[in-house]
This record gives structure tokens, sequence and C-alpha cells, in this order.
């Protein structure tokens, strides 16, 4: 029993045969631990990739950057003072022992003071955010307009309502209903510069499966392609045309009409009662 | 090797000390590992938060930090530079245990120990002689391998399947199916390798083994010309290498203290000499009396 | 302040999962496992008075599948989010299904335990304490029902405690909730609802609110609203609040006013329209009489309170003729000056809302609900939008309407029309009036004088009571009810249909201690068990909404019937059936004196239930399937129980009220049973099979005689009555100690006291608690964040809350909002009870609070 234990101790003797001896249990020790490695190294690349509806806590660096610096200690989780965060368990899809929350069960309260960042002793909860409007969790997606009760044109805006950024993270689009013909639909609109990934929406979204749920964002975020500008925004950040602006136009326009290049095009004179001007003058001058 | 096996070690201990000074020091570790998962757990239980966290990390009265080492050094290996409550946190520690010696946190702090004395206890219990055999050193290329992994994926690979957190954690934050892990090394030590685990694989213990090379705080064999070769000693000891040199190294000129960083300071041979032979003391005065 | 909050949200995790017990609606799993063997059938949606149209899908006694109606021209096939878990309302895991008594040792105790008992025992028990409490007099006992009865259930009611128990003690919640509505069109068009219908929502072209949030309390109507301004060109809407709230989202003119000053704006732009000499000239001289009101009236506390010792005219409703020059004169200090320094609303904002108004060539329809109703001049506050209309003739004309809206599902249909109120009987009648007494006494085959006079005499002599003595006065209303109860001068409270314990304003001072006092005897009847069934003696489990036959008047004079699609769980039973039951449990010799007794010698010895209900009207119809055209058949329990078509008999006995040769108050015609149970509703008056759109419009409206253009019938001149009303203060203001205006209102999400609606986890997740609205620096001042714990604290009571800074409503600086629908939070211990004197309806949105840390 615990041969080798003596042999590790006495090894070293200069014996040939305990040198062949040495070398092989180096070898055998190399080999082991280098399987052993990949194994460790492949499952946890495995074991590590987030799954989509894991969200991490406000200030979480990225994925792998987190990974990198969380000691999965659970000093955020015990400062959450909504008891949202949990530390992942074995057999759970996250990495083990590293701090997430599900949004469907629970969203980020978004605190003012964002209790779980500055406990954070590694920095895996970046310190330097201060302003939870500023955190990124995840993004919002009205993931389906099917079930999304909004586009059917009934009165929900539950995602709206809770939202945390108010009027800025979601928003309201009011559109014609044409089935109905008199009612209007409100339709959510998230906005990513605002969104947090708070995972509030998903939480309170009405449907048996929310309609409305957090991505992490390079999942979720498209991008436009890198030459495009939306012209109306430019304008409006430059505050005027980026080029000169259209001169003004003059055109053949019957009587009492105008157009008007800037906004509503061809304006029609105001109803019209009979197919004579108010001022007779103007009959009697037309001619035939 | 002799060995008297004619009776389960301790019993002679207990005839000439009695019971509680034949379990003194088994006594004494069980009661610290319990009480600081007690510490951890009055939080979540009670309310009352003494200490918080788990042993990855924690904060003492909401001020003091604690980090463990091998955690910072797997973060600077994965190319992240923590903040400075960690690194104060790592500091802290390492200074503690470089002090009462680093494998003292293998004994008395680690809640895996007591699942590997666990499987040990059984092991001499049933008669499981057959034992795999391999390098007690495994644990300080696991430990390379750790910073490795870290290396080359950027993250704390290993703190996926490092077993030792996880049953801490596990017991304050929530357990999973990390059952199977522990369960699995118990198993691994009862019917594979003796003191396998521990003793042979962690690199955590490794870290620690490091630390405590120089340590103070040492158990000595003071009396070992008392020694009167019963093994029982070598038995129980989760090291036994570490033994050899101060209680049979006289006429090799080594002083009476085990000097091995690996001794993990549990006290169990203190216990279980019922000649005495064992006691806590410093590192300084190790000279051979012979040679003195 | 971290563990604090902790302990916060996880004791109010237990509340929640207490109070919601999750549903699952039994069988819906077969349901969708095949979708076929569904019985579709139409039903009115149980919450707000929008009056949607949903159809129910059952299959094995269960509602397994609810849709919007497509056909329904209220809503088309929509719903708002409380509509979309209409079925779940039905299947909460705490319905109550047994009678409930608080005994000890098996027998009744006022503070005993609540225990399981049998309907006989239950009505024995009841019955015992009201013939004993009405010996006192007619207040001894009260009835508080509500617009949520189904119109036949009001009736029902109606007869037993007018008839029946002779006793005026009967009021609806509607009295909290419509009643200045209804005060101002009595005065002003001597007949109650609205002129207009919702197809003036897309018939206007501006758009005013005053004091509605239309955005959630009629999301259907407000669906509609935003279409038009969506859709039409040149289409404006102005939204007038004391806080901003989701209609502001679309608003064109956004108005944020200081509390109470809407009366000084309303009067500024009639004094704008003179000013500017916009108003119809021939429309006024042909239409409309000029008014004056009595002012300084007081604030319908108690007498005792200092507010009420201080007024000159405390409850005086009198108003006096007077000419145009001096309605003008009476309106003339409103200047824009004025009125925009007292409302702290920019000129430019209120010359851009008379401007509106008094533009000849905009359609302009105004909404308005509880900012106007719930309001201590709320009287005066709709007369003066009236006032604005009839200036400018912009009334009872496609896009030009005052429309009151209705918070209750059939707050018309039934407190109103049916009367439910301790001054009313049907069809706009009046206990005050001999007349309508006789008439109505005609109608019931009860003998004249047995109907209690407001002023106890019948024919100008004493009516006599069941003690011997004169009747005396004998209105009283809901809140005047609650201080009997107090002063144990009314000893005996059945309570239906609605959760007063939560509504009633200064429930620790006035609800509470008179429903909990030794002397007094509480039913509550009720699905489930709310704040009221905790505080009653006796709890009566109801089976709810489509467990019955059931019709509804909504908003627009729509009545819309249901037939029963499920059998109630356990022993529940309806309102209906509660009512017409327990009248069997009271002799005429136990309420009636002896004199009133030989007018009517063959009611000798009878029940209640005998001389009410199986007067050969309402037993009329027997028996029968209930069937409808595709061959569908349905039960109808309380047909089966007492052996005729119920709810057809009470209909048809009704329907004399608005029919019948020589009915008092003509207007109010409604088509034959049958006709409804085809119908999507029909809009009243319905003469010979014609709904009517707009009333007092010839044309439009059968009563108006051709040629008159427009008629005001509910008068006897025929002229709508404009009635000066100035600005006068608020009941309680801020001031040092007390520093903030409360307002308190409803979510979207819940309906109400959230009785059902917050046992449906899925609405309740979405407002699971009322929350502390505020304005972020008043927050920032008191040293609070969004989140914080807060007391919300009055001279009456506290509530402990979280602050939200971020929410749906932006307070302007100075005021709350705390919304009521959270048992767990009862806003109604700081609320004061004041009222409008000439209502009696409470003002649930001005009182005096501090916001403290918690």
């Amino acid at each position: 029993m615990a041969h080798s234990d003596e042999k590790s101790q006495s090894g070293g003797k200069g014996s040939a045969v305990s040198r062949r001896r040495f070398l092989s249990d180096v070898a055998r020790t190399a080999c082991g631990v280098g399987l052993l490695g990949m194994g460790i190294g492949l499952y946890s690349r495995q074991a590590v990739s987030l799954p989509a509806l894991a969200l991490r806590p406000p200030g979480a660096l990225p994925e792998k950057d987190f990974l990198s610096a969380c000691t999965r200690c659970g000093l955020c989780v015990r400062d959450c003072p909504y008891d949202i965060l949990k530390l992942a368990e074995l057999g759970e899809e996250v990495a083990l022992g590293t701090p997430y929350f599900t949004a469907r069960k629970a969203g980020c309260e978004m605190c003012e003071d964002i209790p779980c960042v500055p406990v954070c002793p590694t920095g895996a909860l970046d310190h330097d955010l201060t302003d939870i409007n500023e955190s990124r969790m995840g993004l919002a997606v009205l993931s389906d307009q099917e079930t999304c009760v909004a586009f059917l044109g009934l009165r929900c805006e539950v995602c709206y309502n809770i939202c945390p950024v108010r009027g800025k993270a979601i928003t309201i689009e009011r559109k014609h209903n044409i089935r109905s013909g008199k009612h209007a639909l409100f339709i959510p609109v998230v906005h990513s510069d605002s969104c947090t990934g708070c995972g509030k929406c998903e939480e309170a979204c009405i449907t048996d499966k929310a309609s409305i749920k957090i991505f992490p964002t390079e999942l979720a975020k498209g991008k436009l392609g890198e030459h495009y500008r939306v012209g109306w925004e430019e304008k409006a950040r430059a505050g005027e045309s980026l080029v000169t602006p259209d001169q003004e136009h003059i055109y053949n326009l019957p009587e009492g009409q105008s157009y008007d290049h800037g906004g509503e095009g061809l304006i029609m004179e105001e109803s019209q009662d009979s197919p004579f001007s108010s001022n007779p003058l103007d009959t009697l001058n037309r001619g035939f | 090797m002799t060995m008297k096996l004619n009776s389960r070690p301790g019993v002679e201990a207990v005839a000439t000390k009695g019971f509680f000074q034949a379990y003194k020091w088994l006594l004494l570790r069980r009661l610290s590992q319990l009480s600081i998962l007690g510490l951890f757990l009055l939080g979540p239980l009670a309310g009352v938060w003494l200490i918080k966290g788990n042993l990855a990390s924690s904060l003492v009265l909401d001020t003091v930090p604690l980090t463990e080492p091998m955690l910072v050094m797997q973060m600077f290996a994965a190319g992240f530079i923590p903040l400075s409550t960690a690194l104060w946190g790592a500091l802290f520690v390492v200074a503690f245990y470089l002090v009462v010696g680093g494998r003292t946190y293998c004994s008395w702090v680690c809640p895996v120990n007591i699942v590997t004395d666990s499987a040990a206890w059984l092991r001499e219990r049933l008669g499981i002689a057959a034992s795999s055999s391999f390098p007690r050193n495994t644990r300080y290329w696991m430990l390379a391998l750790v910073m490795l992994l870290a290396a080359v994926t950027g993250t704390m690979a290993y703190e996926v399947v490092n077993p030792v957190p996880m049953l801490h954690r596990g017991i304050i934050f929530g357990i999973g199916l990390s059952w199977s892990v522990i369960i699995a090394i118990f198993l691994f030590d009862l019917f594979i390798a003796r003191k396998g685990w521990c003793g042979h694989i962690c690199p955590m213990g490794g870290l620690y083994g490091i630390i405590g090379k120089i340590s103070p705080l040492r158990v000595r064999a003071d009396r070992r010309e008392m020694c009167d070769d019963c093994m029982e000693c070598f038995v129980v000891c989760p090291e036994p290498h570490v033994i050899k040199p101060a209680l049979k190294g006289a006429d090799m000129g080594n002083g009476p203290v085990i000097t091995a960083g690996e001794c993990t300071n549990c006290g169990r041979c203190i216990d279980i000499c019922a000649e005495e032979v064992f006691n806590f003391g410093y590192r300084f005065n190790n000279q051979s009396k012979e040679s003195s | 302040m971290k563990l604090t909050r902790r302990d916060f949200v996880k004791s109010n995790a237990i509340a929640a999962t207490a109070s919601v017990a999750g549903i699952t609606i039994p069988g819906i799993k077969d349901a969708i496992a095949a979708d076929d063997g569904i019985r579709w059938d139409k039903a009115a949606c149980r919450y707000c008075g929008t009056g949607c149209s949903v159809l129910i899908g059952t299959k094995g006694d269960r509602v397994v599948a609810s849709q919007g109606d497509p056909d329904a021209p209220v809503n088309k096939g929509l719903n708002c989010i409380k509509g979309y878990f209409l079925p779940k309302i039905l299947y909460g895991k705490d319905r109550l299904t047994k009678p409930l008594l608080r005994k000890t040792n098996g027998k009744y105790d006022k503070n005993g335990k609540f225990v399981e008992v049998s309907w006989d025992e239950a009505f024995k028990t009841m019955a015992e304490k009201w013939v004993e409490a009405r010996k006192k007099g007619p207040k001894g006992i009260g009835m508080f029902g509500s617009g949520q009865w189904t119109v036949w259930e009001g009736y029902a009611a109606q007869k037993l405690l007018k008839a029946g128990f002779r006793s005026n003690s009967l009021e609806p919640n509607a009295r909290h909730c419509m009643a200045s509505a209804v005060g101002a069109f009595m005065r002003g068009f001597g007949i109650d609802e609205p002129m207009g219908c919702y197809d003036d929502l897309e018939h206007a072209d501006v758009f005013v609110l005053w004091g509605a949030n239309m955005a959630e309390m009629h999301p259907i109507l407000w669906s509609r609203l935003t279409d038009t301004r969506l859709t039409k060109k040149g289409c404006e809407v102005h939204v007038l609040s004391t806080y901003e709230h989701r209609c502001f989202e679309l608003s064109d003119n956004s108005m944020v006013f200081e509390p109470q000053t809407d009366l000084a704006i309303a009067n500024y732009i009639a004094n704008y329209i003179i000013e500017n000499k916009a108003y119809d000239k021939s429309f006024l001289d042909k239409h409309v009489n000029f008014n004056q009101t009595t002012t300084d009236i007081g604030y319908g506390l108690r007498d005792s309170h200092p507010a009420q010792k201080a007024a000159k005219n405390p409850n005086v409703g009198k108003f006096n003729k007077i000419s145009f020059d001096e309605y003008a004169k009476s309106v003339a200090p409103y200047t824009l000056e004025k009125a925009s320094k007292m409302s702290k609303v920019p000129k430019k904002a209120l010359l851009k809302l008379a401007k509106a108004y008094a533009d000849p060539k905009k359609k302009v329809t105004s909404f308005w609900t509880m900012g106007m109703n719930q309001h201590t001049r709320g009287v005066w506050m709709n007369g003066l939008v009236y006032n604005i209309h009839l200036l400018m003739g912009k009334i009872s004309e496609p896009g030009n309407s005052p429309f009151s809206l209705t918070g209750q599902p059939s707050a018309c249909g039934t407190a109103r029309e049916v009367g439910t109120f301790t001054h009313r009987l049907p069809a706009d009648l009046v206990v005050a009036k001999d007349a309508h007494c006789n008439f109505a006494e005609k109608v019931w085959k009860l003998p004249q004088g047995t109907i209690p006079r407001a002023n106890g005499k019948s024919n100008k002599v004493d009516q006599t009571d069941i003690s011997g003595k004169p009747m005396g006065k004998t209105l009283i209303h809901a809140v005047a009810m609650h201080r009997a109860l107090k002063d144990e001068k009314m000893n005996t409270f059945w309570v239906m249909c609605n959760n007063n314990m939560q509504a009633a304003a200064n429930m620790n001072e006035e609800s509470l201690p008179g429903w909990r006092s030794s002397k007094n005897f509480i039913t509550v009847s009720d699905p489930y068990p709310t704040v009221s069934a905790q505080a009653a003696d006796l709890i009566l489990p109801t089976a709810m909404w489509i467990e019955k036959e059931g019709a509804y008047g909504n908003a627009e004079r729509r009545t819309q019937f249901w037939r029963q699609q499920t059998n109630a769980p356990g022993e529940a039973k309806s309102d209906l059936w509660q009512v017409m039951e327990f009248a069997k449990y009271v002799k005429v010799e136990d309420v009636w004196p002896t004199d009133l007794i030989a007018k009517a010698p063959e009611y000798k010895g009878k029940t209640l239930y005998e001389v009410l209900y199986t007067n050969g009207q309402i037993d009329k119809f027997p028996k029968e399937q209930v069937t409808d055209d595709r061959g569908n058949t349905y039960n109808n329990d309380e047909m089966e129980d007492f052996g005729y078509y119920v709810q057809k008999g009470l209909f048809e006995e009704y329907r004399m009220f608005n029919s019948a040769a020589g009915v008092p108050k003509k207007g109010h015609e409604m088509a034959e049973f049958g006709a409804y149970h085809k119908a999507r509703g029909m809009r009243w008056p319905v003469i010979d099979g014609k709904e009517t759109l707009w009333r007092f419009r010839e044309g439009y409206d059968a009563h108006v005689p051709k040629g008159a253009g427009v008629k005001f019938y509910g008068k006897p001149d025929g002229k709508a009555a404009i009635i000066s009303a100035p600005y006068e203060p608020a009941a309680e203001s801020p001031d040092k100690e007390f520093d903030m205006w409360l307002c308190t209102g409803r979510v979207l999400e819940h309906w109400h006291s959230g009785s059902m609606t917050r046992r449906v986890p899925e609405l309740y997740r979405a407002v699971p608690d009322a929350l502390v609205y505020m304005h972020p620096k008043d927050a920032k001042k008191r040293r609070l964040r969004d989140g914080s714990k807060v007391k919300v604290v009055s001279r009456r009571g506290e509530i402990v809350s979280r602050v939200s800074t971020r929410g749906r409503n932006k307070p302007p600086q100075g005021l709350v909002f705390v919304p009521w629908f959270d048992a767990g939070r009862l806003i109604n211990k700081v609320t004061l009870d004041a009222t409008d004197p000439l209502s009696k309806e409470t003002d649930y949105k001005k009182c005096a609070v501090k916001i403290v840390k918690a």
C-alpha cells in the first residue's frame, strides 16, 4: 500500500531502476493530468456557454470575461434585496456556481443603488456601473407577434407599464386597426439604446408563454449595413440638412389650392359647399 | 514495513490517555469545520450576517474581504486583473495560512475533508487494502493544469468541476446535482485510491502545501525517542510521508519538526500516539538532539 | 435598509401567495385536445361600464375558452387585458361554496369563528336580526348592492327593501361612483344617462377628458378614441387631470391642474364663450334656461364636523332661475388670468381648450368619470361642463356630446335605470314624489302607502311604521349608512356584489367600527373572501357573472343579456336567488303595520316572497328549457328553484315602468325580454324595435316631435338648465403637517378592489401591489427613492407601501397617487369621507396626507 509514496520520497537516490521509475511516473502523471485537463477544458467550454434565457446580474462583464473574474462567492446573491439572483447548481445549464436570474421567474428590480454590484470582490460585476439605467443584462425582444395580444388589438401594454425605464426602453406605437376599422393597435416597441434587459416585461407578459423575452444582446441585435445612415436621424442630429436645402418650388395650380412641398402635398380648398366661390365676382369674371 | 494490525489504531491511545485526549484534535477540527459552515449558514438561515458569501470569496462583518488565492491566480492566468478587494482578500488568506500552516485549510476548514476522512475511516473498517497508486505530486501537476486551463480558455475553467467550493457553496446556496460529485470523491477515496483526493489530486491542497512550506506553526516529534514503532501514526496520517523524516530521521541528522508543507496540521498523530511523541510547536529549534 | 426591504418583499410575497390561489382552468386540457364540442354563447364583460361583448366557450359545465365577440359593435372582438382573463375569475381556488356564520359553541356569536351553516340556518338567523332591527324604523336595516348586480337582481332587491321591508335603506356602490353624474343629469335635463352614444368616438373632432383616465379605465373606448385621433385630420385630444396619466401620451393639450380648480377652468371656458359671443344664441333661446345654484353648501361630513358647521347652506341643492346677463355676470370673474393662476395651468393651454369648445366648426365630445364625480362639488362640476356644451349647442348630435362614463358594468342598467338608490324607483321615479310611489305600488299590486315616502307622508298623511309610530324621514345614503352603523342606529346591513369595506372612505373611523359593533349584524354575499367578507358576521357564497342568467346596461344605454353558461360551485347561489329566497323567511306581519295589511287583506299571513314575487306577474312565465337559435340548451338555476322563468317575469314587470300606460316619466322604453337574447345589446329608448343613438334630437329620438329640432323632454318645459356654480375649495387641503394631496384611483390590470383580478396570477404578476406614485423631487426631499418603503399618513389612518417615481402615473409636486385595488394596503383607511353635499358621493380624489419613511 502507498507504494509510490515511499518511492516518491526516496526518489532521486540515483539508481537506474528508480530513475526509470521516476521518468515513467512523470510521464504517466503528465498523461493522466493532460487527459483530465482536456476533459475539463472541453467540459468547461460546453458548460460555460450561457443559455439564452439565463441573465447575468447588472454590470456583469461580457460572458467570457465574467467567467474569468467571478469567484462564484454569491455575495451578489446575498445582497439582492429581492432574492432574484441565484448561483447555478450542477445540472443547470449555467456555468457552475455563477450568479444568474431567469426573467420569466423574476426580473431584476433595477434598484437605484444597485446593491449587488459594489459587493462583488473581483469586479466581475463592473463597479463603474453606478446608474442602473446604464446596465445591459440583455435585450427585450418581442419575439412572437402572433401571440402578443397587443398585435391582436387587445389593450394589454403590461410590458410597457411595468418597464422600469419608462417610456424609453419600451414605447407604444399606435396604429390603425384595419380589421375592426375603429380601434387602434397599441404596439410595444423595444429600444435597444435604453433597454437594460432587466426582464420585468418577460416576467409580467400575460400570455401562457411569454411573447416578449430577454435575449443576450449579441443574439438579439441586428446590424444595419455599415455604410447606411438613417436620413432623418442624421438630419435631426445635425439640426439641418446635410446638403443645401431644397429651393422653393412654384407650381401651376387651380385657384384656392396650394402645394406644400415640405409637408402634406396638394392642399385642396377647404370643404366646398358649392362649386361657386363665395365672392360672386369670381364666378362672373371666370368666363365661359 | 511492519505494523501491529492486531488492533485498530487508537485503542491503545484511548486506553492510556482517555477518550477525549485520544480524539482531542479530531474533535476540535470537526468543531472548526462545522463552525465555519455554521457561520456562513447563520446569515441565510437566521438572518445574522457575520460572514457573507462562501469560501471562494466572503465578506466578514460587511468589511473584511477574504478570497481564495487559487481563484485569484486563475484570474491572472485568464488575463483578468481583479479589483483590489479580491487581492486584499487573497492576501489576508495567504498571510493567515503562512502563519498557521497552509494545509491547515485542508484539515480545519475545507468541507471536503469530512467526506474524505469518512471515506478513509470506512476504508479502514471495511479493510479495503487495494489502492491504485499514483504519485502524490499529481496535485502540483493539477495546479499547473488549472492555471494552464485558465490561460488557454480565458476562463476559470477548473471552477466548473472544482469540488471544494462546489460542496461549500452547495451547502450554503443550494446543492443541485453537486452531491453526485461529492459522492464520486467519497467512492474514489473508498474504493480506488486511499486518501486519493486530498492527498494526491486536489490542486488547492497543492497550493496550500506550497504556502505552508515556511509556516512557523508545526507538528513536532519532540519525544521521538519514546516511539515504540506501533506505526499507528502512519496509518491515520493523511500524508504519511511527512512523518518519517522527523520521527525516524534522527540518525540522519533530521530535527524533530515535521517540515513538509504537505502536513495538514491535523493533529491526528498527536491524538493517536499513546506515547505522546508528537505535539504542536514552532518550526524553530529544529536540531537533532543527537547531533547537538 | 437592505434587510427591511428584503423582509418587506418577502412578507408581501407570502401575502401574495395567500391571496392568489393559482388558477388553472379545470378541464382546459381536454378542451385543447379536442376543440370541437365547445358550446359558444355571448355575454357582457364582467368589468367596466364600456360593455364589451365576449363569447364564452363551455364544455362539460366548465368555461374552457373565451374570445372577444367579433360581432359586437362596441369592441369588435377586442378585449382589454382583464377581459382576456375573464374565465379565470370564476375559478379562483378560494371560491366560497357554503354559507359561513360566526359562531361559538354552535351558536351565533359576533366574535365567533366562521363555520359552515346551511342556507336555511343562514336565512333564519338573518331574518330574525332583520325583523328585530326593522322595528327600530325604516333606517334600522340597510342593504348595499351595486352596479354589478344584473338588472333583475337590482330590481328584486328594490322590491324587497322598498316594498317588502318598507325601507328606503337601499343603496348601490354607484353612490361612490356615479351619483354626481346622476345629480347633474337630473338637475340639467330631468332624465338620467348620456344623450350620446359611443359613435361619438368616431364623430368628434375634439375630445376633452375632464378627470377620466380612459386609457386605463375604459381601455376599449380609448382604443376607439385613439383611432379617431390617428385617422381623422385635425382631431385634437385635450386632457385635464390633477396628475399625469396614460391619456397624456396621446394628448395635444396637457393640463395638470391644482385639485378642485376644475370648477374655475370650466367657468373660465363659459366666460370665454360669452365674452367672444361664440355661443349659439338661437339654441339658448329655444332650449335652455339659466339658473344660479345655492352656494356654500358644506362637504357632506357629519354635522358635528367643523367644515360642516362653517357652511352657510349645508346640503342645499336649490337653484333659481336667472337671466342670461346674470349668468354672464356670474362667470365674468373667471378670466384667463384667474383661471390660470388658480389652476397653475399655463394660459396658453387654457386658451387652446376654450377655443376648441368655442369653435363652431369643431365637434366636441367631453368625457369624464371619477375625477369629476368623486368631487365635493361633483354635481356642480358635471353641470359646468353641460353649461359649456349647452352654450355652444354642442349636444345631442353625432360628435357633440358631453359624455359621462361609468365605472360599473351595469351602473346604468341596474343602479340607475332600476333605481337601487335610497331616493329612487325604477325609470327615474323618486320616492320623494307621491305620484311616483303610487304608480310603483300599482305596478307592484300593493296597497297605496306601502313604499315609504322620502318624508314619510303618503297623500300628506304620516305613513305608519311597524312600530305603530310615524315613518319619519326615510332617505339614507351610502356614506350615512356606515355612519348609522357606527352610531348603532342601523343594526343590520347586507352587502352584495361589492367590497364596501375596501371601498368606503375612512375605514378606521367609520366603516370598521360600525361593522364590528356588537349590536350590528352584517351579511356579505360574495364569491370570494374579500375584506368585506372578513369583516362580516354572515357570508353568503355567490354565483357570479355567467353562473346565472343576467343583464347589464352600459354607459351608452345599451342593455345586454346573457344566458347561464355554467353552474356555480358548491352551494353558491346568485344574488337573485338569495334576495328572493330570503323573502320567504319574512312574513308581512313582521314588517307591515296592521293598518297597511288591512288595506290588502289578501296578503295576510303571506311571506314577502309571495307578496313581491308570486304576484301573478313575475311568476307569469312558466318553466321552460332555455335554448339558443342553434339548438344549444342552457341551465337556469333560479327557474329550476322557483319553478318559473324568474328573470323574464322580473324584466317584464320592470318594463311596465318604462312602457305601461300612464308612466309618469317617458323616455325609458325597452324591448321585450326575448329580443335582448338575440341582439348584441340595444340602446334605449327602444320604440317599435328601433333603438336611440342620440337623445333629445329630432330624427334620432322618437320622443322629439317633428319641427322641434331639439327637445329636452325630461324637463316639463322641454328646456335644459344651465346652472351657474362658483369655485369653492376642497374639504381638506394640504397644510404644514399633512403637506401632500392624495388622489386615489385604479389601474388597467385590476378591476376595482381586485377581488377578481388579483386572483388571476397573470394580472397579479403584472401589477402585484399598489404603489405610491410620487414626483421624484418630492421623493428626494424626503430622502426617498423609487422602491423605498413609506407610510402614507392622514388624520384618519395610514398604510405602508413602496414609492414609485418612474411609474405610469406622474403626479406633479405636492400630490401622490395611490390605487385602491390592493387588499394588502387599504388606502381607504387614509381617505376622507367628505362627500358632495348634493349627490352624497365621496371625494376619493382629494385629501391631505404626509409621506414618511417606513
